[in-house]
């Protein structure tokens, strides 16, 4: 299925492109809109592996809640207008790339010696077509995963307390 | 079909998250490529799901609220250090220098 492949590489190259621009923005706002390009990507890709319903929570709960929250903080702070960059020097950015190449190559190594998987039909692309794609993750996440999801609950309960305390002038 | 380019991919992501926070001294800049750092670990996390069962599906969804989480706490406590300095800048941050 070249088609399919065509699709990949357009999506992961629009995300590697506004990932770099994110990086590289003087303005913060700047940098979180294409932060947000890069997760709508990313969303994209999540439909080509088979992950429909993790691709809408990748924009409804990152590109919608996350991302907002944070251009809020942005603007809040007043950070949109020009003022010094906070890009480090040229020592500083040469380091950085020497450093994150380095991962790069070695994160690609291991990619690289990652099982090939057989031709065909995945096992959970089978188990999408019997049960649909929330069915196939909704399932384990209410029994094999109960515990964990009921924690999740207590954990964002503790950040939502977290963040007002934090947040707030005067206790 | 698709895991050895969406594990290079996400690989270039992670790169690309880490030299971001190398490169920045902009706080919540830096906490922007922290949350690309945990999106290129998403798409590895369901690119090996395919074949290797739901596990890893459900472990991004885990990895999204925790993501959330950290970002309203981490926003929270960039908010009280602007209070307290007037500057998200990690250079004039310098509370623990002697």
């Amino acid at each position: 299925m070249p088609g399919t492949l065509l699709l990949f590489w357009t999506f992961a190259g629009l995300a590697v492109t506004s990932a770099a621009l994110c990086i590289t923005r003087r303005n913060p706002l700047a940098s979180a809109l294409w932060l947000v390009v890069t997760m709508f990507q990313i969303a994209a890709l999540f439909v080509l592996l088979d992950a429909q319903f993790l691709a809408v929570l990748q924009v409804l709960v990152y590109a919608g809640a996350i991302m907002v929250l944070f251009l809020f903080v942005i603007m809040l702070l007043n950070l949109g207008r020009g003022g010094p960059s906070d890009i480090r020097g040229p020592a500083g950015v040469a380091v950085a790339t020497l450093l994150a190449g380095a991962l790069g190559v070695q994160l690609f190594i291991v990619a690289r010696s990652a099982p090939s998987p057989g031709p065909g039909a995945g096992p959970l692309a089978l188990a999408e077509q019997a049960e649909g794609m929330v069915g196939v993750v909704a399932r384990p996440l209410f029994t094999t995963y109960l515990v964990p999801f009921e924690i999740t609950s207590v954990l964002l309960l503790a950040a939502i307390v977290g963040a007002v305390v934090l947040a707030k002038r005067q206790l | 079909m698709l895991l050895g380019p969406a594990l290079s991919v996400s690989a270039v992501l992670f790169a690309i998250g880490v030299a971001g926070v190398l490169v920045r001294r902009n706080a919540i800049v830096i906490f922007m490529c922290v949350e690309l750092m945990l999106n290129a670990v998403n798409l590895t996390f369901i690119a090996l799901a395919q074949n290797l069962g739901i596990a890893g599906q459900i472990f991004v969804f885990f990895v999204m609220a925790v993501a959330a989480a950290e970002a309203a706490v981490g926003l929270a406590i960039i908010l009280a250090i602007f209070r307290h300095g007037r500057t998200v800048n990690l250079q004039n941050i310098t509370l623990l220098k002697g």
